[in-house]
């Protein structure tokens, strides 16, 4: 995923997402930069305190009174930004729906860390799996470089939607790594993003609007409707953006799935985020083995893309899905329930298993992602396994 | 254990203050000018002043897919001796290690006292710390044994990218003081 002859830097996560945000140079940030927030905000907070982006920063006093300002602004016609991370999110959780029925395009950096309680301020994904019904589009990144051009991509797919979109980076593992960031110029980055063209101004006296009224009976179920349909466009423009930016920058980011030795793979693994990156290396160490086995990292989880997981696995005789989150619905994490539904209709339906690991910042380390392609394998032979697996906890 | 191939793994052990983790950033940063790919992170836990914590780098001329802790590493740095008898700073090291310790004592004597089976070589880097900048901060001078034990960036090279890292934050006596206690320590570190 190597952007050929690009400015090379060094960056953590939090700084890559910053460095993003600094190049797209957005009208409105409103934050409340507190733990369990991450650098992201404070880093930006000091590019507006030099004087190097023309940003308008609203410190405010808690994360819903940041996703209210978000709202207001986004109203106005303005490119919004802003970023959290898990209880942060759920504080915002009421005011995330009303900014996707407001179809007001906030990009939102989501740092992934667990929720409370026990009290954790390390990396899993049930904050914003805990939003995947607000009517956000969701991009869950696999390093700081992929955070980073997400972002950029990001605008331009939420605004040409008109959909509130959060990309997403696992808590610490990428926020706080330093690793090489290939970036584009800022006259690149302007010129991809372009101007947002608002779909209301709620200042525009000329043209007065009302936004946010009362939506009963007769209206309400209809708004909903168009939201579904805006998401299935959102999955149009997805595509349609990753594509001319790979073809713009000399990338090649996967649009919603990222097949991995999957050619002639007969069993494989669902993951999603940094866990992705080191599932990679324990199929490569399983393929010098002989393993015919392959990964699939899942990109978007809204929309989702059903219909590629369908074909990608298709011919695939048994699955793993890794879920960094548990639905404690007793079967399994949210990415199984979801993968499992969407491949019901094929003919030739797979074996499934989850697997719910790495809840709270617990380590994944290459172990145990061997141990899980060796579950999968037993799965595919017909040998019993739990529909469930948990990976790396004392029990 | 799995051990991951072409790629160099380092932990940096220390106690919260002495720069364990900005060791390992400069470090990861000084080596993309080398055209490599780098990770450089902290250990995932609380970061408080004097209490232990450790820091890694993985170095590579490839991307680096993996993520998490480094068990087996092929460098550990020791920024605080009194950490070596501890389980955290022990974990994965065998014959072929290269153990750097903060200390005044010979290699050797290091070997024999703490019982360990690694390539030990040793620096008085809070000596070096505290003639230069009046401080124990040994992680700028650790770096110089590091860069002069394993040669895995040129001595120059390396210099340059510290020197324009530190200039963003801090005045150019702090800045040349810490190059200077770096150029001793590549002098000075013993067991070569």
């Amino acid at each position: 995923m190597a952007v050929k002859n690009r400015k090379r830097m060094a960056l953590t996560g939090n700084e890559a997402y910053a460095y993003a945000m600094k190049q797209i140079n957005p009208d409105v940030v409103a934050a409340y930069p507190i733990t369990p927030a991450t650098e992201i905000v404070q880093i930006f907070a000091k590019y507006v305190a030099d004087g190097l982006v023309n940003t308008e920063f609203v410190p405010v006093e808690s994360e819903h009174s940041a996703m209210s300002a978000c709202v207001g602004a986004s109203a106005t016609g303005a490119r919004v930004m802003t970023g959290t991370a898990s209880q942060g999110l759920a504080l915002m959780h009421e005011i995330l729906y009303i900014a996707s029925s407001l179809r007001l395009p906030i990009v939102m950096a989501v740092v992934n860390r667990a929720l409370s309680g026990p009290i954790n301020i390390h990396c899993d994904h049930s904050d914003t799996m805990g939003s995947r019904d607000a009517g956000w589009i969701q991009v869950y990144t696999e390093n700081a470089n992929e955070a980073y051009h997400s972002v950029i991509m990001g605008i331009r797919i939420a605004e040409t939607v008109n959909l509130p979109l959060m990309v997403t980076l696992d808590g610490f593992i990428i926020s706080h790594e330093m690793e090489v960031v290939e970036v584009l110029e800022d006259q690149e980055v302007q010129e991809f993003i372009g101007e947002r063209k608002p779909l209301y101004n709620i200042l525009d006296v000329d043209n007065p609007i009302t936004v946010g009224p009362l939506d009963l009976q007769d209206y309400y179920f209809e708004h909903k409707r168009q939201q579904v349909e805006a998401m299935k466009y959102a999955k149009e423009v997805i595509k349609s953006v990753v594509e001319e930016y790979n073809k713009k920058f000399g990338t090649d980011f996967p649009a919603f799935i990222e097949p991995y030795r999957m050619e002639d793979a007969e069993y494989a693994v669902l993951a999603m985020s940094s866990a992705a990156g080191t599932m990679k290396e324990a199929v490569d160490l399983m393929r010098e083995k002989g393993e015919k086995v392959g990964l699939v990292r899942l990109r978007v989880f809204r929309p989702f893309p059903f219909e590629e997981l369908r074909e990608v696995f298709k011919n695939i005789k048994a699955i793993g899905v890794m879920d960094r989150a548990d639905s404690l619905n007793t079967m399994g994490g949210p990415v199984f329930n979801e993968t499992r539904s969407a491949l019901y209709d094929l003919e030739t339906r797979p074996k499934m298993m989850g697997f719910v690991f790495g809840l709270g910042g617990r380590d994944f380390p290459i172990e145990d992602a061997i141990h899980i392609i060796e579950r999968v394998k037993a799965l595919k032979e017909g040998k019993k396994v739990d529909m469930v697996e948990y990976i790396g906890v004392r029990e | 254990m799995v051990k991951s191939k072409e790629m160099l793994e380092i932990r940096w052990h220390g106690r919260g203050g002495m720069g364990a983790k900005t060791a390992a950033l400069l470090l990861g940063e000084a080596m993309i000018h080398q055209g490599k790919y780098i990770q450089a992170f902290p250990e995932y836990g609380p970061e408080r002043r004097g209490a232990p914590v450790t820091s890694y780098n993985r170095i590579s001329d490839n991307p680096i897919k993996i993520h998490y802790g480094i068990k087996e590493p092929d460098v550990v740095m020791v920024l605080d001796p009194t950490l070596l008898q501890t389980e955290r700073v022990r974990e994965g090291l065998n014959e072929d290690t290269i153990l750097i310790v903060n200390s005044k004592m010979q290699p050797e004597e290091i070997k024999k006292k703490f019982n360990i089976n690694a390539k030990v070589y040793t620096v008085d880097a809070t000596g070096i710390s505290e003639e230069i900048l009046g401080r124990n901060l040994p992680n700028t001078p650790m770096l110089g044994a590091l860069v002069r034990v394993t040669g895995l960036i040129d001595f120059d090279t390396f210099l340059k990218a510290v020197e324009e890292r530190l200039k963003v934050k801090y005045k150019e006596n702090i800045v040349k003081g810490n190059l200077k206690a770096i150029k001793k320590a590549y002098e000075e570190v013993k067991g070569l």
